[in-house]
């Protein structure tokens, strides 16, 4: 294991690391504070200036988008000599008045609700359960491992590729599968209560890897004496599970599960490449959409901007509540 | 009697044995079942794909390699890739591990705000950052340009990977950087010297998720490499399927191009996978 908890001098143990840092600067004057850090913020500059340029002025500029009525039609560009001024207005809330009032937008967030908690869901029931198999000594296990975590090694456009050919009507290996069983052919993709089985299907098989593998790690880093004590006070196999591994994976679990629940949330290549939001925009989540809105037709800049905007404050809100959560439970997270 | 029950612990019932493993076997058909039937669908003959009959190997051939590798733009596709993921990865661990050390061993002023901006920053979503990243890309001319793509591409893959970098620098005794300034090195040499080469394997984890988000990206490509010659392989593939016509035998016969150096940088770095990743997870 790489993890180790039994260093007192290191500095980013988690839990005491803070406490003991403050009390290591407070003694030292501006000055030496300030030769002592210069190499750390040398380190972290680059981070820093390529975030800055790179999320922090797109987000600026992005939140100054959404309050104007920017098109592809109005935004200023040049083309050849001729320099075209920009024409779009200020225009307040207008675009976060008219997409909280719309029925699309609050159709499109209850799939993506239910697409979000089905994935993380089964990621994680499913992850928790191979990892638990694979936690086992037994034979061919490293092999076992290698085979379930391939389908993280195929990029998620490929996976989505192949999966689209799996699910074609005509020429799919799942309808062929069907009519060896005497069964009729689905169109699978066709209709928007399979197509949304379907994206969650894909998405599920290539985000269980990841899931397995940190879950794996975690219970590795279980220490057997725990399970040892359980079995002499006579735990049975399930007491063992939720008063021993449980509790034991809670620290990868919350991180797992809030990063999960983050990419799901935000997860473009599956379904735009799979359904490509269709039947219609049945299997549109948020962010599809907001792309769409952004570059397909007239591009609707300010209206992709605030829906953009509205996606991360919900996500911010969530992952706030989730530690304020996590701390009033008394983790240190 | 303790250590009889505790020698039993490592065996199991026959019955039990057999349901694990069949457990895990039924899990391993589903994980693979689908590139197994890719590159079956590969090798069949040209129009072999417009049949969903479940037949293996009757007539294989090559001829869907030919004809992604001579008659496609495939080969200018996959160069971009290759240069786009190479340069993303070595970016990519060049920058998050500098910060990751610089977070995980010096207690600096910001530095809390530093880690919370790296966690947040994972949480933005493609749609609000894309279109004034497209106006900033095309003022400073980075459209259809690699480094431009590969710039984008840091957002995704930095913060996440600083994270990971941290933990795993976190796990390294610091009494060992202190050893290493009593010999005289400065902090940037203790870094470079002593301290990378420990977190070897911290950093192999680092550079495959670098490489597979590179190589696996396709909103901002889709957006941003609009020209012909300088798509990547994301972003091209989609011209094999698309609505009015589509060539499956291509595009199955492209994946997997695709998906073989991916699977080997994963082969290369798998068995770092499960300790990198409870490190990065773990304490993330």
């Amino acid at each position: 294991m790489a993890v180790s908890t039994t260093r007192p001098a290191a500095p980013g143990g988690r839990g005491g690391g803070p406490a003991r840092a403050r009390r290591r600067d407070r003694p030292g004057p501006l000055r030496r504070a300030l030769s002592a850090h210069w190499y750390a913020w040398a380190m972290v500059a680059p981070v820093l200036v390529v975030m800055a340029v790179l999320i922090g002025w797109p987000l600026a500029r992005g939140l100054h988008l959404s309050l104007t009525d920017a098109t592809e039609a109005n935004l200023g560009r040049t083309i050849g000599v001729n320099v075209i001024p920009a024409t779009y207005e200020f225009v307040g809330l207008d675009n976060y008045l008219e997409i909280l009032t719309s029925a699309l937008f609050w159709d499109k967030l209850g799939w993506t609700v239910v697409w979000t908690v089905a994935c993380v869901g089964l990621h994680y029931g499913i992850g928790l359960g191979l990892a638990v198999m694979l936690n086992r000594r037994m034979r061919l296990r490293s092999l076992y491992r290698v085979l379930l975590i391939l389908p993280w090694a195929v990029p998620p456009f490929v996976a989505a590729f192949i999966w689209r050919y799996l699910y074609n009507s005509d020429y799919g290996v799942i309808n062929g599968f069907l009519a060896l069983a005497g069964l009729d052919g689905v169109g699978w993709l066709d209709d928007p209560t399979t197509a949304k089985i379907a994206v969650v299907a894909v998405n599920v098989w290539l985000g269980v890897p990841f899931m397995m593998v940190a879950l794996l790690g975690g219970l590795q880093s279980i220490p057997a004496e725990l399970y040892e004590a359980a079995e002499v006070d006579g735990a049975r196999p399930w007491q063992r599970f939720r008063a021993v591994t449980l509790p034991g994976l809670r620290q990868v679990s919350t991180t797992v599960v809030l990063l999960g629940t983050i990419w799901t949330f935000n997860m473009f290549p599956v379904i735009f490449l799979v359904t490509g939001g269709g039947p219609g925009s049945e299997t549109e989540i948020l962010v599809t959409y907001a792309f769409r809105e952004a570059f397909t037709g007239i591009r609707n800049y300010s209206g992709s901007a605030a829906w953009g905007v509205i996606i991360l404050a919900m996500l911010v809100v969530l992952a706030a509540g989730y530690r304020r959560t996590l701390r009033r439970q008394g983790d240190p997270w | 009697m303790v250590k009889s029950r505790t020698r039993r612990r490592g065996e199991r019932g026959r019955a039990a044995s057999i349901g694990l493993h069949a457990g895990l076997l039924a899990a391993v058909a589903v994980s693979l079942f689908p590139v197994v039937w890719l590159v079956l669908t590969s090798l069949k003959p040209r129009d072999g794909w417009l049949s969903a009959e479940l037949r293996f190997f009757d007539d294989p051939s090559l001829d869907n390699y030919t004809r992604v590798l001579t008659a496609t733009a495939f080969p200018q596709w996959l160069l971009n890739s290759v240069l786009t993921a190479g340069l993303s990865t070595l970016l990519g661990v060049f920058l998050s591990a500098s910060a990751g050390y610089a977070i995980s061993r010096f207690r600096f002023p910001g530095h809390r705000s530093v880690m919370w901006l790296l966690l947040i920053t994972q949480m933005f979503p493609v749609a609000i950052l894309i279109v004034p990243l497209y106006n900033l890309m095309a003022a400073l001319g980075l459209l259809n340009q690699i480094p431009g793509l590969v710039i984008a591409y840091m957002t995704i893959a930095v913060p996440f990977c600083a994270w990971m970098m941290k933990s795993y620098f976190d796990s390294v005794p610091i009494e060992i950087d202190q050893a290493g300034m009593v010999d005289g090195l400065t902090p940037f040499g203790v870094f470079w010297r002593v301290v990378l080469p420990l977190a070897r394997p911290g950093v192999a984890v680092t550079a495959f998720y670098c490489f597979i988000t590179a190589w696996g990206e396709v909103g901002y490509a889709t957006v941003f490499m609009s020209q012909q010659d300088k798509r990547t392989l994301g972003v091209g593939l989609q011209q094999f399927v698309g609505r009015h016509w589509s060539d499956w035998g291509l595009m199955t016969a492209s994946a997997v191009l695709i998906a073989i150096p991916a699977g080997v940088v994963f082969l290369l770095v798998q068995r770092h996978l499960v300790t990198g990743l409870t490190a990065g997870a773990t304490k993330a």
